[in-house]
């Protein structure tokens, strides 16, 4: 624990992702196996949860500082941080240094607590307190109320791994997909074993587009370009293994449940498949607006309702796997071409193809784009017939043509109350993008959602306060919108050095994770296409 | 709130009637006492200013040519009845609590202090009293300090690790308090050490007081070439000033009681927090408070009335005071 807790603090005192980087990589060579794996879980995501309750852990300082309920509420207030309140106030002991346990070893008495009883964790937990340093009580605070995420992108972690293990980044971001559990799975099996085939579930790293940059005409000759439409959905991987069935989003996240229509493929389609493609509403021979689709991710279940009035297809684009091989090395069209056969062979309902448009000059596709409404699309997609399949983002092999490019998807960070009816409700949301692994405000927004959704927004930012100042408060990163905008500049007005005009909040991407929301330098690119 | 008493709260500070001096004053008055040379205590326009030796030289540095009077510690002087005397507060070079007495009532006026020792400023002195007028800049439970030795161990080995990996050090304080401070603690065997110009004078006026500071070369003139190894002490500042491209690559720390909370830090932008504060934590509040043996407690800047409701509910007759002292400002570049 010790050797994790120092981990975390020179993670914290530096802001530079190459230190970072360097500081992981030491620390894996220190620690057990068990510990790395442990590490990885933490920043997957995947820490033991609901095995003691945060108004206990209160009640437990309060009683061993001796301190007024009051004054401890006002001390979580000002440091913001439950966990860091509690490391500050515990009694450190730090010269005693008298526990050497493990990281693993810390969890797995955690987890053993789950069914005991409340004594039995207070005598645990309040142990641990006295007798662990700052730093570590931190850390271990953090363990048991959540929130592990301390300054450090899963894009560092893979970074770190690849250099540890010395495997490819892509190999790693692969490996750490999927729903693995770290109590059963070992970091060997994980991530240094050769055979990865282990888990039936695992989807690839998506391939991610740029915007286009420049003329359409700069890409060279059109015979060596594959366009599509882009489509207005969530972007998707039906996996088909070993007579199971599972849908991802891109979120990493294993919706399956959400979307019980794709059941049918269980039936209709091979093993060892695995489609790319976009998951989308459908309704008489046409796509949904994305807002229906999104009425139906946001909860839990899904009602017989959904499915009448929100019908779901995947409109296929792109073919992973085909008899159990990894084929995502073998040209778009040499993919294309196997896709289209397998829908083909396979009829299903559910299942569509994202036809590829016919054209041979630029002139025709320009005509395309322009009509882009009425064909229920965003824009364009253009693919490079002769490229393999990309793992996350890569400038060059596919770019997104959209009807109205001044989109980004930007997390929330600052709110405050809007004004005149609205004065109750958190409406007034200041959004940021990464810079690194850092958050940086580029834009503030108040209109564009419903009033169900500003009563929503609102309800998680009361729960998510982390800081106030004055009447701002500073929000967990959490939620992504796609921010709209008239015109970008540069400007000193945001920590990013760019602002941007009229914007607004042009949907709620809940299919969105934090750390997928886009960063600097998709602003820059943006302005140095439409700035000035 | 002080009214009918000795000492009262007005809207130009602190002040005593019988005497007709004000402590600390935020307007233009005809008699100050000054409990030490930071902005917000020692302010310009003052007919006359009384204050320990050690800050003399600095307040005429800072304000321009004033009309000072001086007094060391322990000796005291009386105005119309009215005995004032100062006694160290452990604050910065020069800082005073300040005592006054009237027929057998004794105040002490504690401007801002520090209770935990460090290896320059001169250690703060319990002064017994019937009311104690507190700062209370850290007056949460959450701010608790390391041993000076400790925090001079943590700056040097940050140091070191520079100079290991090829980088320069670039480390904020303050230039009145905090930047003596933190030269007093560096091991000047592990670099050259460099300074600004805003502490260099402030260095000059300190030595001719007879404290003893390590050598410094000043970072205006220095050439890039020579920057290796180096420790650069400077001010705060929100942005890159740009004598800082010829000292890269580098990595900056910054030294404030703030930096014990992560957010703090993050706000700051710099790659490592040293908690290292020129106030008293929560326990040096605390202890300062009980040691003085005071009934009536008035609590100044900082967490005012939080810290004043946790000492009337400990039992003693406290209420917070609104001043317009800074306390160690969390993110302005002025003296604290
Ligand atoms: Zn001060």
């Amino acid at each position: 624990m010790k050797r994790f807790a120092q981990l975390i603090d020179q993670i914290d005192q530096t802001t530079k992702s190459n230190d970072r980087i360097k500081y992981i990589v030491d620390f894996l060579h220190d620690v057990n196996d068990e510990d790395k794996l442990w590490f990885v879980a933490l920043f997957s995501g995947k820490r033991p949860k609901g095995i003691i309750k945060t108004s206990l852990i209160k009640e437990w300082i309060v009683e061993i500082t001796n301190l007024p309920e009051w004054l401890f509420e006002q001390s979580y207030h000002v440091v913001g941080d439950l966990a860091e309140t509690i490391a500050l106030l515990a009694p450190d002991q730090p010269k005693k240094g008298v526990n050497q346990d493990t990281l693993s070893k810390i969890i797995f008495e955690l987890n053993t607590l789950k069914d005991k009883g409340e004594n039995a964790k207070k005598q645990f937990v309040k142990n641990f307190w006295l007798t662990h340093s700052k730093a570590e009580n931190f850390v271990f605070n953090k363990l048991i109320t959540g929130g592990f995420r301390i300054g450090v992108s899963q894009k560092t972690v893979v970074k770190a791994l690849g250099k540890f293990l010395d495997k490819e980044d892509n190999t790693i971001s692969h490996r750490l997909m999927g729903n693995w559990n770290p109590k059963e799975v070992s970091f060997y099996d994980l991530l240094v074993s050769e055979d990865a085939n282990d888990d039936n579930s695992r989807p690839y790293p998506f391939y991610l587009s740029y915007a286009l940059e420049g003329k359409i005409e700069d890409l060279g000759d059109p015979s060596d370009w594959q366009a599509e439409k882009k489509w207005d959905g969530i972007r998707g991987q039906i996996i088909k293994r070993d007579d199971e069935l599972f849908v991802w989003s891109r979120g990493e996240e294993l919706v399956t449940d959400k979307f019980p229509e794709f059941n049918e493929l269980k039936e209709n389609l091979p093993n060892g498949v695995v489609l790319d493609g976009e998951i989308i509403g459908w309704k008489n021979n046409a796509p949904l607006p994305f807002h229906n689709l999104q009425t139906r991710i946001g909860r839990k279940t899904v009602s017989k309702k959904h499915l009448e009035d929100v019908p779901i297809r995947l409109i296929a684009y792109d073919l992973l796997e085909f008899n159990n091989k990894d084929i995502r090395q073998q040209s778009t069209k040499e993919r294309r071409n196997l896709l289209e056969d397998l829908v083909k062979t396979n009829a299903s309902d559910t299942l569509l193809l994202s036809d590829a448009l016919e054209f041979n000059h630029w002139d025709e596709l320009k005509d395309i784009r322009l009509r882009a409404r009425e064909l229920y699309c965003e824009g364009l997609m253009l693919k490079k017939k002769y490229a393999p399949y990309g793992v996350g983002r890569k400038k060059g092999d596919w770019w997104k043509w959209k009807v109205d490019p001044l989109t980004i998807d930007a997390v929330l960070i600052y709110a405050m109350r809007g004004h005149g009816r609205r004065s109750n409700l958190y409406t007034d949301y200041t959004f940021a993008v990464w810079d690194n692994e850092e958050l940086v405000t580029f834009a503030k927004a108040y209109s564009g959602l419903t009033d169900q959704e500003f009563k929503e927004v609102d309800r998680f930012i009361k729960k998510n306060t982390v800081d106030r100042y004055g009447p701002v408060r500073s929000v967990k990163a959490e939620l992504v919108f796609e921010i709209a905008f008239e015109g970008i500049a540069k400007s000193g007005r945001h920590k990013s050095g760019i602002a941007v005009r009229f914007p607004r909040m042009s949907r709620w991407r809940k299919d969105k994770k934090a750390e997928e929301a886009n960063t600097i330098e998709d602003l820059h690119q943006l302005l140095n296409v439409y700035g000035g | 709130m002080l009214d009918k008493k000795l000492l009262r709260l007005t809207n130009k500070g602190i002040y005593c009637e019988q005497a007709d001096v004000y402590f600390d004053p935020w307007r233009p008055v005809d008699k100050a006492i000054i409990s030490h040379a930071h902005a917000d205590h020692a302010r310009k326009g003052m007919k006359h200013y009384l204050c320990h030796d050690h800050s003399a030289k600095i307040i005429n540095h800072r304000l321009g040519k004033s009309n000072i009077e001086t007094l060391p510690y322990g000796k005291s002087t009386s105005i119309n009845g009215v005995k004032f005397s100062f006694h160290p507060a452990g604050h910065v070079i020069g800082s005073a609590q300040i005592r006054v007495e009237y027929k057998g009532e004794v105040w002490v006026f504690t401007g801002d202090y520090k209770t935990e020792k460090d290896f320059i400023t001169p250690s703060f002195e319990s002064v017994k009293c019937h009311h104690l007028i507190t700062e209370s800049t850290f007056g949460l439970p959450v701010y608790q300090w390391e041993e000076e030795v400790i925090l001079a161990d943590q700056i040097n080995n940050w140091w070191k690790k520079n100079v290991a990996e090829g980088f320069n050090s670039v480390i904020y304080g303050y230039s009145l308090g905090k930047a003596q401070r933190i030269l007093s603690v560096l091991d000047s065997s592990i670099g050259p050490i460099y300074s600004h110009t805003a502490i260099n004078h402030i260095n000059e006026l300190v030595k001719s007081n007879g404290y003893q500071l390590p050598e410094t070369k000043p970072i205006a003139g220095a050439n890039k070439a020579d920057i290796k190894n180096a420790i650069i002490v400077c001010p705060p500042a929100m942005r890159e000033p740009a004598w800082m491209r010829k000292v890269k690559p580098y990595r900056t720390a910054m030294c404030s009681g703030w930096m014990a909370v992560r957010g703090a830090k993050r706000r700051r932008n710099v790659d490592k927090g040293f908690v290292m504060s020129d106030h008293a934590d929560w326990k040096g509040l605390n202890e300062a408070i009980e040691a003085s043996g005071a009934e009536n407690i008035y609590v100044t800047h900082g967490y005012s009335t939080i810290f004043a409701q946790w000492l009337s509910e400990k039992g003693l007759n406290a209420q917070p005071l609104k001043t317009e002292y800074e306390g160690e400002t969390n993110d302005s570049n002025t003296d604290e």
